[in-house]
């Protein structure tokens, strides 16, 4: 049960530090998501990406960070299998099922649907 | 002719009594409580899948498909812009916010054509974060061989 208040807790503080990077600054959402993807990235190359996900669950792996954890998780993974091909083998290795989904729906909404006025 | 009879000072008094305020405060809070909410349903999901017998990481993938169909769903009906006004980054950070800025430049660049317009603004978003991200995950896969 306490996985359901984690998640809420670290996953709000998470966004919450988004708003306060976009309030005190004049970056662009853009921005941030790319911003926190590569903070994902980091996280995950120091070993602590995954102990938060045991600690908080969905509080980081819907956040967009998650990204940067399971591309580089694949890189890691397929580093230690093959060496230096894995560099280029791993990064979608996890991740595609998250980027083709993303672009494959998206696309069909945005055929299905019409711009708002 | 008529002569300004304002400073700047004046004048930057005007822009500002008219200028909305924002509360830096009260914007922290609502994209706390936003973007939890959406980590909570993720979780509830997450769960949901595991209820019914796919392995951990199975779960965690049909969540993210799931949240990002919602996502997707909510931008193409116009709700997802409306709740971004109040939440924030409690709805951009959320992977759920990477779908709306996926699909939004898509349906508006649709007038442009399904190759030009919906094909090429589908990347615009998706491009950078893929970019950064893999370069990133690059840089700490290079590192761990160096380490290794």
């Amino acid at each position: 049960m306490i996985i359901y208040l984690l998640s809420f807790l670290v996953g709000g503080l998470i966004c919450a530090s988004g708003q306060l990077f976009l309030d005190f600054s004049n970056y662009t959402p853009a921005h941030l998501l790319v911003l926190l993807v590569v903070i994902g990235c980091c996280l995950t190359g120091l070993g602590i990406y995954s102990q938060l996900i045991d600690i908080a669950g969905a509080g980081v792996t819907v956040p967009v960070m998650n990204f940067g954890f399971i591309l580089t998780k694949g890189v890691l993974m397929e580093v230690e299998q093959s060496g230096v091909l894995g560099l280029f083998t791993g990064a979608l290795e996890i991740a595609s099922a998250g980027v083709s989904a993303a672009i494959i729906i998206s696309f069909l909404i945005a055929v299905i649907f019409n711009p708002q006025e | 002719m008529a002569q300004i009879d304002k400073s700047i000072q004046d004048y930057k008094k005007m822009v500002n009594k008219h200028h909305p305020q924002e509360s830096k405060l009260k914007n922290f809070f609502l994209a706390y409580l936003f973007g939890g909410s959406i980590c909570l349903v993720g979780q509830i999901i997450n769960n949901l899948f595991v209820f019914f017998n796919f392995n951990p990481t199975q779960a965690g993938t049909l969540t993210t498909i799931v949240l990002i169909l919602i996502g997707g769903l909510l931008t193409g009906l116009g709700i997802y812009d409306e709740l971004a006004q109040i939440a924030g980054a409690g709805t951009i950070v959320p992977i759920t916010g990477f779908a709306n800025a996926v699909v939004s430049p898509a349906l508006e660049y649709k007038q442009e054509g399904y190759i030009l317009g919906t094909g090429t603004q589908v990347y615009s978003i998706v491009g950078p974060v893929l970019t950064y991200g893999m370069l990133t995950a690059m840089l700490v896969g290079i590192l761990k061989l160096l380490i290794i």
